[in-house]
């Protein structure tokens, strides 16, 4: 098979799952899961196989793997739809794959198959254990999801739209495949729909990332009007980006591109969950774990940043190497800043997946900053490096739960939130893999040096902003690392360490193989990814293995992006802020027991600096008042029915007046019943001749001859 | 060829036979009445797709034309006239498609007085059809005005409990539009020697202060019924108050007559007023678009919400045609196809509901789909078509019109501001605000209080049966059709779209 003809075919399997349980085997759980996780794994080997074809390709970046097909006639022209896979797309799909089917197997063991059905588990709400009888003692076992299917089926569908998304060589299917995700996430994180706060998120997820994706939408108009085609190939050319950067727009002063790339840009800030638009991720992990591993960690929030890094020749097209153009510097304040908001609100949280949620808001931060500054490998690095170490921590805080929730069941005691942070320590000898797993994840997030790949991927991003003299965003950069290690210490210091602090803790329980195998798969990736993109000039350890991250997805732009000069100033940051955060962070909560002792619980941090305050002051009570009093009532029941009902009354006015002044009175007294009157006149006058006797007829006639006689006489012959 | 061999004419006319069946047969035989009227309207179904077969798509001009001195006195030369070309064949074919669909709908839905509806409602399909195909301005307005007759009756008689409020205002409505239209096409009529459209618009030539004047006299009669805002406010009462097959071809077929009227005749019979106007017809659809998109969030009726999003949607529809340029003409009338197929399965899965309930007020449901998970499905799907997912047909038509749009307000453009798609834009995301609350209010969440209402009547809700979901999947499979593949009914339309804007004169 060619390899084109394999990456059309990549995303197939699971839209085929998502269809099959829906139509046939949605009453067969076992079945279900089984199609479901065979198309993971038949999507995962096939873009296996594209991708070791593709890293065999020399120059893959000028002669990528693409086929293209018409789809939208649109005038004279077509807009064709097709597949690409160039370093970035094969480097992308490479973690995708992974990520999504392990998510896929992990689900199989978090939604708890092989258990018995609950005793009172209802669609729509989390499953609430069931009874069982063993040896003559009755005890409480957790249930099966009782939506156990459908779970697939929305995973099916979610992974297809990702696939599709990787594999597009346009903005178009792109789109779709976005939008796709969008109502998978909003399906998915509903998908406990019993929970009013779980369908509030599910809403507030989708309507938050369709404002940043109407203006997506807009930037594709505009680009298909300036250049008349939305793939990237045909974009991307010396060209067409030099007219689309000459072409002024009269908005801040912004080149064509530039203003495309906001546009664009502004999808992914709702997407990737960055300021100010960040506000629905964290909400969203009322959805089951995995969904937030994959969709709010892996692979949807990634899509943002892919979309940007697809769209980077554009973003940097006036781009001289040192002063960032309008553009560039927009995205990178947003992604700086978020990075460090983020990391900030995440100190105060007690809920380990909200925790996770705003590190991940923080770490996206980071992507797209570096892309701000025109660090493109390093982003990419960082994006692979951060969807596997962060899957696993999303994973682990799944595996931490659910173990928990064991202890929640043993002591039936459902008042302990089995997410609360506070409830939890000592898991490490309970959970001893999920321990570890969670560890690596944890210390590959807070770039512990050397071993960790997010150390290396972070450290590039750092150095990038160093080199290049970004003074502001570096140091913005470096707190929000310090901060970032400091609150993955707090967590991991209170959920695993110490003693147990509640009964529940005491009981928890290590999860089946099905939930741990996962965690050890992407627990190696977390480590040796970064090994691939080692720095040249690095101390010790540069040269050892080649840089080939950096020469691979380097050679998709059409400029390969210089190796950076090694300075030891970033270094020496990145393993202060690293070290230093995890000290600390252990330091300041070895001892911690209540809330209560913890410095941290600062108001404004815990209360997310009042965003979803302010939002729904500002935006979402207007937009109801705008809605429900102005127009509806206001406008449409009172102007223009009332206009409506005025012109209704003002003709029934003169058409009373007509009625009551002329038609009555003239017409009807005057002329109708007048000409009635006159005939009834005339006949009741003229009766009294009407006798019957014949002779008195015979003598009227005799008259009448005379008269009538006399006067024709009188009349014609006078 | 014999006058009634003409394949138009028997696609318009085929209804009638059906008419005349159903009119010898006892009224106490319901059943057959309505299978009479629904083999009749798939036969005439059939007979679409006969024309479809004779269609060339790649012709841009009037085709299958069938044309016969009708009134010729006193100078006024008036014609049978019909043709179809690509810019109504997809309408035709609507027509014939939804008719049937409506049919089955009522099956158990109407039971008094079914040989008057059925009747009332083939004879409404001729009207429809009639509007689509005639080319002679006059024989036009008999069949436009046609449509209103049955439509008063259909609302008059088997409405709902403000029936006559809203049949009148209907009526009057609509009636005060066409009549200034008339005077229009007298107008023109007199003037040209003739009625028929394509020999006007080959003879062009009217002073642009005239053709101002008539524009505007066309435009009131086809605003009015498209309806645009500020002109709207018929719709809610009307659809309310209507039947749900009655609902279904409002919104599916008769707003489109007033879109196509400004296809078939404004943009190419006054082409200098058209460019002129164009930037105040997508003012006004743009306010239509947030406007109806507001108003329909704070509708507590899912019928009345439905019905305003109609409002939003043909803004859409507007904005694209009136952007003068191919991509946003033929988003337009993509869109037409996409909002008749979206909103009717709507409105046909309100009347499945409120079949059983007796009830359209929102807050009375919620937790649908548990209850009925075919139901709550189907509804998704046509929610998420309604407001335009990717892979869906109604993201193509908005996506269409958008670029169209975008294009409009490009340098050289006629709307000379992209402010118009950016703000029209707004309406994609707060279509998403009123469907999704609509969907989460009615079929998430905990189990509203008619779930109980309905048991204490001694049934439980229950999902769709097979008759039901035999009314919905056609239109699903279009839903699918058109948002995976939509090229197939674009290249129906290319060239009479390309013919269209050429012919205008936009520097």
């Amino acid at each position: 098979m060619t390899t084109e003809t394999l990456i059309w075919l990549i995303p197939l399997p699971p839209i085929l799952a998502f269809f099959l349980i829906v139509l046939f085997t949605n009453k067969s759980k076992a079945l279900s899961h089984t199609i479901g996780v065979g198309a993971a794994a038949l999507s995962w080997l096939a873009s296996m196989v594209v991708f070791f074809r593709a890293i065999g390709v020399e120059h893959l970046g000028e002669h990528p793997f693409e086929s293209s097909l018409n789809w939208l006639p649109t005038g004279d022209t077509f807009l064709k739809i097709g597949v690409l896979i160039d370093p970035v797309g094969a480097a992308v799909l490479f973690f995708v794959s992974i990520t999504i089917f392990m998510i896929f197997l992990y689900s199989v063991g978090y939604h708890n198959f092989g258990q018995p059905k609950g005793d009172h588990d209802v669609a729509g709400l989390p499953p609430h254990g069931a009874t069982v009888e063993e040896h003559g003692r009755k005890h409480v076992v957790p249930s099966i999801e009782p939506m156990y299917s459908r779970f697939f089926a929305f995973l099916g569908l979610f992974a297809f739209g990702m696939y599709t998304l990787v594999v597009s060589d346009n903005l178009l299917t792109l789109f779709v495949g976005w939008e796709i995700m969008g109502l998978c996430s909003y399906l998915l994180i509903g998908f406990w729909y019993g929970k009013p706060s779980a369908r509030n998120a599910a809403i507030k997820a989708f309507m938050t990332t369709r404002v940043g994706d109407v203006f997506m939408l807009l930037g594709i108009a505009f680009l298909y009007w300036a250049t008349g085609t939305l793939s990237f190939r045909e974009i991307f050319t010396e060209e067409t980006l030099h007219i689309l950067g000459t072409t002024m727009t009269p908005i801040f002063g912004l080149s064509a591109a530039g203003l495309i790339a906001l546009l664009l840009f502004i999808g992914t800030v709702g997407k990737s969950a960055q300021w100010p638009l960040h506000v629905w991720l964290p909400d969203a992990m009322e959805g089951p774990t995995p969904v937030s591993a994959m969709i709010h960690a892996a692979t949807m929030v990634s899509a943002g940043v892919y979309a940007v890094i697809r769209m980077f020749p554009l973003l940097t097209t006036d781009f001289n190497g040192h002063e960032l153009t309008t553009a560039m510097s927009v995205v990178a304040f947003i992604g700086a800043f978020t990075a460090l908001f983020a990391a900030t609100i995440a100190v105060a949280q007690n809920d380990i997946k909200r925790v996770l949620a705003y590190s991940t808001i923080s770490q996206l931060g980071f992507m797209i900053a570096a892309l701000g500054i025109g660090a493109y490998v390093a982003a990419v690095f960082h994006l692979i490096t951060h969807a596997f170490f962060k899957a696993l921590l999303f994973l682990g805080s799944g595996s931490v739960i659910h173990g928990m929730e064991h202890g929640v069941l043993h002591t039936g005691n459902h008042e302990t939130d089995p997410q609360n942070m506070f409830n939890m320590g000592g898991l490490r000898n309970k959970m001893p893999i999920t321990f570890w797993t969670f560890l690596i994840g944890g210390f590959a997030l807070s770039g512990f040096p050397i071993l960790t790949a997010g150390f290396w991927s972070k450290d590039e991003i750092l150095a990038d902003a160093f080199g290049h003299g970004h003074m502001a965003v570096f140091i913005t950069l470096a707190v929000a690392a310090f901060m970032t290690a400091f609150y993955t210490m707090r967590q991991i210091t209170l959920t695993f360490l110490g003693e147990p602090r509640t009964k529940e803790a005491e009981h928890a329980q290590e999860t089946p193989w099905t939930m741990t195998a996962p965690l050890v798969v992407l627990a190696f990736f977390a480590v040796t990814y970064g090994w691939v993109g080692i720095p040249e000039h690095f101390p010790l350890f540069g040269g050892l293995v080649p840089n080939w991250f950096h020469e691979f997805v380097g050679g998709t732009l059409a400029e390969h992006p210089e190796a950076l000069e090694f300075n030891v100033v970033p270094l020496l940051t990145s393993l202060f802020v690293a070290l230093g955060g995890l000290f600390f962070g252990w330091l300041a909560y070895r001892n911690v027991q209540t809330p209560a002792e913890d410095k941290f619980q600062i108001p404004v941090l815990k209360n997310k600096w009042y965003f979803d305050e302010a939002y729904d002051f500002l935006f979402v009570k207007p937009a109801y008042w705008f809605s429900e009093t102005f127009v509806s009532a206001w406008m449409d029941k009172g102007v223009i029915d009332g206009i409506l009902h005025t012109f209704g009354k003002v003709t029934q006015f003169l058409g009373d007046i007509i009625r009551n002044y002329f038609d009555l009175p003239v017409i009807n007294r005057f002329f109708g019943d007048g000409t009635a009157d006159a005939t009834q006149w005339v006949g009741r006058n003229l009766r009294p001749i009407q006798t019957g006797r014949v002779q008195q007829y015979f003598m009227l006639a005799l008259v009448i001859f005379i008269v009538v006689g006399a006067a024709l006489y009188y009349l014609l012959l006078a | 060829m014999n006058f009634f061999l003409q394949p138009l004419t028997i696609l318009t006319f085929f209804p009638l036979l059906g008419i005349l069946v159903i009119l010898f047969m006892n009224s106490e035989m319901k059943n057959a009445i309505r299978w009479t009227a629904l083999v009749t309207s798939l036969i005439t179904f059939g007979i679409s797709i006969w024309v479809l077969t004779m269609f060339t798509a790649s012709n841009p001009d009037l085709q299958l034309v069938a044309k016969y001195n009708w009134i010729t006195v006193a100078g006024w030369n008036i014609q049978y006239h019909m043709g179809v070309d690509g810019l109504s064949i997809l309408l035709v074919l609507l027509t014939a498609f939804l008719t049937p669909i409506s049919i089955l709908s009522t099956w158990t839905a109407v039971e008094e007085r079914v040989k008057d509806f059925m009747v009332f409602f083939l004879l409404l399909e001729v009207g429809m059809t009639g509007v689509f195909l005639a080319q002679d301005l006059f024989l036009f307005y008999i069949f436009w005005e046609f449509t209103l007759v049955p439509m008063y009756f259909l609302i008059g008689i088997w409405g709902g409990p403000r029936r006559i409020y809203a049949a009148i205002k209907f009526f009057l409505y609509t009636m005060a539009g066409s009549i200034l239209m008339l005077l229009a096409i007298l107008w023109l009529g007199i003037q040209g020697q003739t009625f028929s459209v394509p020999d006007l618009i080959l003879k062009g030539g009217i002073p642009a202060n005239i053709q101002w004047w008539l524009f505007l006299a066309f435009t009131a009669a086809f605003a009015i019924k498209v309806p645009m805002w500020p002109l709207h406010s018929w719709l809610p009462d009307a659809h309310v108050e209507a039947p749900t097959a009655g609902s279904v071809i409002l919104a599916g077929v008769l707003l489109k007559m007033g879109t196509y009227g400004f296809l078939r005749f404004n943009i190419p019979l006054f082409p200098e007023a058209t460019v002129a106007a164009a930037p105040w017809i997508a003012l006004f659809a743009a306010i239509g678009i947030i406007y109806g998109a507001a108003v329909s969030y704070a509708q507590a009726d899912v019928k009345k919400l439905v019905a305003y999003s109609s409002v939003s949607h043909l803004g859409f529809v507007m904005l694209g045609m009136f952007a003068l340029n191919e991509q946003g003409i033929a988003g337009g009338i993509l869109q037409m196809i996409n909002h008749g197929l979206s909103t009717g399965a709507l409105f046909l899965l309100v009347g499945m509901i409120y079949e059983q309930t007796h009830t359209r007020e929102i807050k009375v449901y919620g937790g649908l789909w548990k209850i009925t998970p075919i139901f709550g499905s189907i509804m998704l799907i046509v929610a998420l078509s309604s407001m335009g997912l990717p892979g869906l047909n109604g993201f193509v038509g908005e996506f269409t019109i958008l670029l169209g749009a975008w294009g409009a307000g490009m340098d050289g453009g006629p709307y000379g501001s992209v402010w118009y798609a950016g703000i029209s834009a707004a309406g994609v995301i707060m279509a998403a605000v009123y469907i999704l609350y609509m969907f989460q209010k009615m079929f998430l969440g905990p189990e509203g209080s008619i779930v109980e209402e309905v048991k204490k009547h001694g049934h439980a809700l229950r999902d769709l049966n097979w008759r039901e979901i035999a009314t919905i999947v056609p239109i699903l499979i279009f839903i699918f059709w058109i948002g995976l593949y939509p090229a197939p009914f674009f290249d129906l339309m290319a060239p009479a779209v390309t013919k269209l804007v050429a012919a205008l004169p936009i520097p």
